[in-house]
């Protein structure tokens, strides 16, 4: 298995100040917006682009985390159904401009149950799409809004992100393995 | 750890890592019955069959509640109106169930045991929904979790346990549970209604006591779970009489004040307040009797997502 | 048809009645035993069996067991319950009186030593009842009975409550040389017990009775014998207590003897819990092929009730084979039918004690032959010259698996499913004439050896 770095903590804070700039101006502003972050990984993007927006904005957007673990459509095809854990949205998502978060962007089923699963909470007024890479091979008709970096990828590879807050370091990684690695 | 058993039968046999995965799960559900919308859709497309025996409002509907956030289909086979009535045997009944179609069967039985003979019949798993005196496993679980939710870690707490624990299957598994996750426990009752043989349970060295006397059991406690006492027993050859009970194993305000400050008072109903459990008490400061079946669907929910959740095999490359 | 000669050759032969224990042949003609010794010769057209290696003895006799006929003929009949006792190496069995009718008129005792004649390939002895329909009160006509072929008396499946009663029933058997014999448990104390009292039944929730149901009707029955100088007869002993009360009442002279089952020797209470051994061995909690009445007890009962059967304080061995069907089995474990199908795994079952030293073959032997004649005066269990051949051959080190759907009794109901066995039957002969041979192709056990 070869590992290459293709993002380091300096290419992914550049990014992430790029994409909150983005969605401020996509939005008009950020009054009604909520950014809700995707475990895991997808949650400590969130936090970071909220802080940076409070530093150019007047306030900081309310963030959340949500499990989509329940909103699979792969469960039955386990042998052991995936660990659950809190989902934890402590604001009215009714009317509001959410921007979902997550790390790696693949075949866009992960995001197709977080739709779902944010419809059980309320209606949005819109919902958008922030990561940080986009790996291609999308089996459902989804974008992302908001790229920090489009990496063409095959199958037999793995694209890792790493975060200072769980991981202990910042950076994104491209893993080849002997055989097809299958994402969410 | 994952829960690798296919049925839930009783606690004797868990781990601590298992019961804690369980207690873990039950946090996201309890988040989920918060929601708006407390509705995942998770097992669309499972369908669960309520096979009560006995009669049962708490429990049954607990688990329908259950299935339902789940995205789960229920369906209520009780002994009544059924051709359990007409005397179809329990194994036949089984078969026909299975015959149907059903993905999960929850089985409560006054008979100790038929949830094994169940699952020796069916290729489902079977939730034990309590069988005669010797189990209900998803009410210690959600003891545990109710009691969890409070005081924060199980070991070292002290549990004290009223009641006719030897006809009660609530006190058994929670005995298994309790002890499992490091607690202390005190069984106390009459004597002749505390199987000594409690004490002595594999595995459990030691943290199982009795003590018949109430007023010393219930001092230091952290925990008081009152068990119902029931009618039947006040036939004269078992206990004497309601009032002579209460005068010795009511939990009343002195009693109480005996325990910890803020210890925590669990029933699992209905109870008989003004018998074994004072009403004052039922529903004062340090009751949580509703919180336990407020936690009871989302234990359920937790179980039976733990349970039920997988596949057959691996998926494509799994993750 | 005249019987063809047989002669068992090179055997270790064992006869307790004669205190033999030694290799040599055994020569049956015409049905009988002519002689016994070394190198006999062989009459024109005998058939030879060669038996070295193996042990030649007299056939089994089984004080206790249920053949089901008349009445309850879908659980077992005479003829499929002798098919699997000669299976078993028995050649005389004696049946206990709860079918339906009761066995407490001559005209059921009649019954059953017909069908015994016309479908049974060994010899069935009938009981009788204590009483009438086994209902505890009015004593049976024990004079008739007995002159109808009835060898004693028994309610067993029921205890014998009314102290009166039994008192009565044993001075009254005095008469007729034939004893009582009582299935002794207390029945308030056992109302609703589905196992033992101890660690495993609070564990499982289970009703259950402690060991001392059963010695406190020990307790009263001999007192009763030595009072009365009636015969008892002490069915499956399964408390290790009940041993010192037999043991006592010998002592002070009451004619007491007492019996034992090969299951209440080798198992406890903790297989109602479930028995996690590999393949088919392995037993699901609440299983009911573990529910006997009396119920299996644990390892200090085991151990004194070995010591017993070993000092010979407990006489014999009694299978008590109580076949049920399976819709009787698969049930609630409170609800389920009570007994186990023994015929075809007693004796194995006891040759496990021997492997393990408890007691050595030929007190086995006298165990399960002449002892449990003494009991009901009977004349067999023995291979003096000029008796009935009754033989059992058997392989002592021959290994073997129990596949009960293999059993050619009609219960399957045995806690031993799955079970390795060393030790096996080979031949049964009765009267002369072969009742059960190993090799031949629809013998049962046969399947499963060599596993």
């Amino acid at each position: 298995m070869t590992t290459r770095q293709i993002m380091n903590a300096d290419d992914m804070r550049r990014a992430l100040t790029r994409i909150a700039h983005e969605i401020v101006e996509q939005n008009a502003g950020s009054a009604d917006l909520v950014l809700i972050g995707m475990r895991t990984r997808g949650v400590p993007l969130a936090h970071r682009v909220a802080g940076i927006i409070s530093g150019f904005e007047s306030s900081t957007p309310p963030t959340g985390e949500l499990d989509v673990t329940m909103y699979r459509d792969d469960l039955g095809m386990k042998i052991q159904p995936p660990a659950v854990a809190p989902t934890d949205i402590p604001f009215p998502i009714e009317g509001k401009d959410v921007v979902l978060f997550d790390d790696v962007l693949y075949t866009g089923r992960t995001v197709r149950a977080a739709l779902d699963a944010l419809t059980d909470f309320g209606r949005p007024r819109s919902i958008q799409l922030g990561v940080m890479i986009d790996r291609g091979h999308r089996e459902l008709p989804i974008r992302a809004d908001y790229v920090g970096k489009n990496v063409p990828t095959s199958r037999n590879e793995d694209v890792k992100l790493l975060v200072e807050e769980l991981d202990g370091q910042d950076s994104v990684s491209v893993a080849t393995l002997d055989r097809p690695f299958r994402e969410g | 750890m994952p829960l690798t058993r296919r049925n839930l039968l009783d606690l004797d046999d868990f781990q601590r890592d298992e019961i804690s995965l369980i207690l873990d799960t039950s946090v996201s559900m309890t988040e989920i019955l918060s929601r708006q919308i407390p509705r995942v859709p998770t097992l669309r497309g499972t369908t669960i069959a309520n096979l009560f025996y006995e009669a049962s409002t708490r429990t049954r509907v607990s688990f329908e509640l259950a299935a339902r956030a789940l995205g789960a289909d229920v369906v209520n086979v009780t002994a009544s109106g059924s051709s359990v009535e007409k005397g179809e045997s329990l194994v036949d009944t089984l078969r026909t169930v299975q015959a149907l179609g059903v993905d999960v069967v929850v089985m409560r039985h006054h008979d100790a045991g038929a949830p094994y003979l169940a699952a020796s019949i069916l290729d489902c798993p079977v939730i034990n929904a309590g069988d005669g005196w010797h189990a209900h496993p998803s009410q210690a679980l959600l003891d545990l979790y109710t009691v969890r939710s409070h005081l924060g870690d199980l070991a070292g707490l002290k549990l004290v346990i009223v009641g006719d624990i030897m006809h009660s299957r609530v006190a058994r598994s929670n005995i298994w549970g309790f002890a499992r996750m490091g607690a202390r426990i005190t069984l106390c009752g009459p004597p002749q209604l505390v199987p000594r043989e409690l004490t002595q349970l594999p595995g459990t060295d030691g943290v199982i006591q009795m003590e018949p006397d109430f007023d010393l059991a219930v001092e230091d406690a952290d925990v008081v779970m009152v068990l119902r006492i029931q009618q039947e027993r006040m036939d004269g050859v078992h206990l004497p009489d309601l009032r002579e009970y209460a005068t010795l194993y009511a939990l009343t305000e002195d009693r109480l004040a005996r325990a910890r400050p803020g210890a925590l008072v669990m029933h699992p109903g209905p109870m008989n307040q003004g018998v074994e459990i004072s009403a004052a008490i039922a529903y004062g400061p340090n009751s949580v009797v509703e919180e336990q079946v407020t936690n009871g669907v989302a234990i359920r929910m937790a179980s039976v997502y733990l349970l039920v959740g997988g596949g057959e095999e691996a998926g494509a490359n799994g993750d | 048809m005249a019987i063809r000669d047989v002669l068992i050759r090179s055997g270790r032969v064992i006869d307790p009645a004669a205190n033999r224990d030694e290799i040599a042949d055994l020569l049956i003609r015409a049905g009988k035993i002519e002689a016994v010794g070394d190198s006999l010769g062989t009459p024109n057209g005998a058939e030879i069996i060669d038996a070295a290696g193996q042990v030649v003895a007299p056939g089994l006799v089984d004080p206790h067991c249920h053949l089901r006929q008349p009445g309850f003929e879908y659980k077992e009949t005479i003829g499929s319950g002798s098919l699997a006792a000669a299976a078993g190496g028995y050649t005389t069995i004696c049946s206990m009186a709860n079918t339906e009718p009761v066995a407490d008129a001559r005209a059921v005792i009649e019954t059953i030593l017909e069908v015994a004649e016309r479908d049974a390939v060994i010899r069935v002895l009938p009981l009788a009842s204590v009483t009438v329909g086994m209902q505890g009160r009015q004593l049976v006509q024990m004079g008739e009975l007995s002159d109808a072929g009835a060898i004693g008396f028994s309610d067993d499946g029921i205890p014998l409550s009314s102290t009166h009663t039994m008192r009565t029933a044993l001075e009254y058997a005095t008469r007729f040389g034939h004893p009582v014999a009582n299935h002794a448990e207390d029945a308030e104390l056992i109302a609703g017990a589905a196992m033992h009292e101890g660690l495993t039944s609070a564990r499982l929730g289970l009703p259950a009775a402690p060991r001392q149901a059963e010695e406190i009707m020990i307790g009263r029955d001999v007192l009763l014998s030595e009072l009365t100088g009636g015969s008892y007869y002490a069915l499956h002993l399964s408390s290790g207590g009940s041993v010192e009360l037999i043991r006592r009442a010998k002592e002070r002279g009451a004619p007491v003897r007492a019996e034992v089952t090969p299951h209440h020797l080798t198992l406890t209470d903790a297989i109602v819990g479930g028995r996690n051994e590999p393949d088919a061995a392995h037993l699901q909690p609440y299983d009911a092929d573990t529910k006997v009445n009396p119920p299996l007890r644990e390892q200090s009962d085991l151990d004194l009730l070995r010591e017993g059967l070993a000092s010979g304080v407990i006489d014999c061995v009694g299978s008590d084979h109580a076949p049920h069907a399976r819709h009787e089995k698969e049930v609630e474990y409170a609800q389920a039918a009570s007994g186990f199908s023994c015929f075809e795994t007693a004796f194995a079952t006891m040759l496990s004690l021997v492997h393990d030293g408890v007691l050595d073959l030929p007190t086995l032997i006298e165990r399960m032959t002449t002892a449990p004649c003494r009991v009901y005066g009977l004349p067999y269990g023995s291979l003096s010259n000029g008796v009935e051949a009754d033989i059992v051959i058997f392989d002592p080190d021959l290994e073997w698996t129990v596949d009960r759907e293999q059993f050619l009794s009609k219960g399957k109901n045995t806690p031993y499913h799955g079970l390795p066995m060393k030790g096996c039957v080979t031949r049964t002969i009765f009267g002369g004439v072969t009742v059960f041979d190993l090799a031949a192709a629809a013998a049962p056990i046969s399947g499963s050896v060599g596993d």
